[in-house]
């Protein structure tokens, strides 16, 4: 960066101020994080505010009890799965609407226009319309079907925008000389394009991955009869009156960072392969 | 330029996205403007063609204090989110000088948004309750006598825990219109005698209009349809558009709701309508 040349210039005062003020913001990020993570050891016979009433993994337990808080394991998995579809129906479809973008057609436009206006409709008008649409049609909403669609709508909108930004700065002379050797198109895409946007299509993955997986309005009314694990903590919010709810916030967002690990994990992977091809 | 058969690949590639497009987003939203007209009783919605949905919505006082309120949630967490997002924005892009920081620094903001949101707004109750944290510490310290009651199941509740969920989505845009930002542009600004302050309110501001009408469209729309946070964070002692149209589904109300749905799918598109003259969205990717 061309910012380092002058790493050896004084910092203004005002660094020290916003630097100050940074870290509060980052403290206002993660402190509500930590009072759950830390209620969730509270001991057997803690409540839900401080003080801590010992110090047991008694909660962790409870969760997995199926009586205790409903069906912890079964809306687990389907948002897991759920998740999973959503991601690579989502890495898919962005990819190749991103191609499309490269060129002018008819009606991109409107396309475009579809996605933002995907990203600004309030999301419990998508869950309502879905589950208006699928009563009068008389079919059941089921998780893999219009909880699916509504999901897509969600994620979609982000990865065109991901595409966008990895398009817009990329070099179409790497496709052209791949041509001129004499690659099909779909060598091109195989061999030089995919190798070069593999790190943001699983920037694509994981963002949609997490997206479904925690989204709770396009849900309410799509879901069907079965819950998807939002679904399922916005219920025990308003039933459950133990440390329980905190358990499963610690156990979820522990989740949340093994997937992130995971994908941080692919990209460093990806990374060195690449380095040891060249 | 473009041969056909290019032309027809674009289709082809265009084509998934478009279908999910207009099976789950046009015809529900359609679905909703036809339902909206629709009449109901205890146990199912008849199709028929009244407007007692809206004259009952647009002739009620209580909708308009609820769309007065859901307003002020807005505006509140837009102007918190904004002043927040652009100091924050503005010290990654222009105080934290090599990269490899940036990234680190941008990581440790984005992981608490891998918890789920209503976690993330329950966590707040241990936090602001009677006993909670804040309290104790404020009481241990001397400053108050009793607990203070404003803090949870308020309005302030509500805007702290939307400030809170949405703050990063305005940073994220104004850092990208930052980092566009030509530093000689500012160099000039320097040499031309301009004080840091007047850089930023000539230069940098700006310059980063387009982060902040994208931020602002973000946070604006969410909070206007949002319903979890001020049902969770108000403890039912307040109301949001989002909030009636889920009590309405509740209540199986549904041509109720999809009329209220179309009043505020306008209030939107209209909020976001004047916040696009301000950017070329397509331009800024």
């Amino acid at each position: 960066m061309a910012m380092s040349r002058k790493t050896r210039e004084r910092r203004p005062t005002s660094f020290y101020f916003l630097a100050a003020f940074f870290t509060l913001f980052v403290l206002f990020l993660y402190g509500p994080m930590l009072t759950i993570f830390i209620l969730s050891f509270q001991g057997v016979n803690g409540g839900l505010t401080f003080p801590m009433n010992g110090f047991s993994f008694h909660w962790f337990g409870n969760l997995f009890e199926r009586q205790a808080v409903g069906d912890f394991g079964g809306s687990f998995l389907r948002s897991l799965k759920l998740g999973l579809i959503v991601m690579v129906v989502t890495v898919v479809v962005s990819f190749m609407a991103g191609l499309a973008f490269r060129r002018r057609f008819k009606g991109d436009s409107i396309v475009f226009y579809l996605a933002i206006a995907s990203l600004i409709v309030p999301s419990i008008l998508i869950s309502l319309g879905i589950g208006l649409l699928f009563n009068i049609i008389e079919w059941q909403p089921q998780w893999f079907t219009s909880a699916l669609g509504a999901h897509l709508t969600w994620t979609f909108p982000f990865g065109l925008l991901i595409m966008f930004a990895v398009f817009n700065r990329f070099d179409p002379s790497y496709e052209e000389a791949a041509r001129d050797l004499g690659a099909s198109n779909w060598q091109t895409i195989q061999y030089v394009v995919l190798p070069m946007v593999g790190p943001s299509l699983i920037g694509v993955a994981m963002f949609s991955f997490t997206l479904s997986y925690d989204e709770f309005a396009r849900t309410l009314m799509t879901a069907g009869a079965l819950n998807t694990l939002p679904l399922e903590i916005y219920g025990m919010t308003t039933n459950v009156t133990t440390p329980v709810l905190y358990a499963l916030g610690t156990v979820t967002t522990g989740f949340s960072f093994l997937v992130i690990a995971l994908a941080l994990g692919s990209v460093a992977i990806l990374r060195m392969r690449k380095g040891q091809k060249a | 330029m473009a041969s056909d058969t290019s032309k027809r690949s674009s289709y082809f590639l265009i084509t998934p996205m478009a279908a999910i497009f207009a099976v789950f987003l046009v015809i529900p939203l359609l679905t909703i403007v036809v339902v909206s007209f629709w009449d109901y009783d205890e146990y199912r919605i008849l199709p028929d063609f009244i407007l007692e949905n809206y004259s009952y919505l647009l002739g009620s006082s209580v909708t308009w204090s609820i769309y007065l309120n859901t307003l002020k949630y807005a505006a509140l967490t837009w102007v918190f989110t904004l002043l927040i997002g652009f100091t924050v924005a503005y010290f990654l892009a222009f105080h934290v000088r090599s990269l490899t920081w940036q990234i680190v620094l941008f990581m440790l903001c984005t992981i608490p948004f891998w918890t789920s949101n209503i976690i993330r707004m329950i966590s707040w109750i241990p936090f602001l309750g009677r006993n909670g944290l804040l309290n104790s510490a404020l009481i241990n310290m001397g400053i108050v006598d009793q607990p203070l009651e404003f803090l949870l199941f308020s309005d302030f509740a509500v805007v702290l825990a939307d400030v809170h969920l949405y703050t990063l989505f305005m940073v994220v845009p104004i850092f990208n219109s930052m980092m566009r930002i030509d530093r000689s542009l500012i160099e000039a600004a320097r040499d031309a005698g301009a004080s840091g302050f007047e850089t930023l309110k000539s230069v940098i501001v700006p310059l980063s209009k387009p982060g902040i009408a994208i931020g602002s469209i973000f946070v604006i729309t969410v909070v206007m349809g949002d319903f979890i946070t001020v049902r969770l964070m108000s403890g039912g002692q307040s109301a949001s558009v989002g909030l009636q149209i889920s009590n309405e589904i509740g209540l199986l109300q549904y041509p109720a709701a999809a009329a209220s749905a179309v009043v505020l799918l306008i209030t939107v598109l209209l909020i976001v309508t004047g916040l696009l003259r301000l950017v070329d969205i397509r331009k800024e990717l």
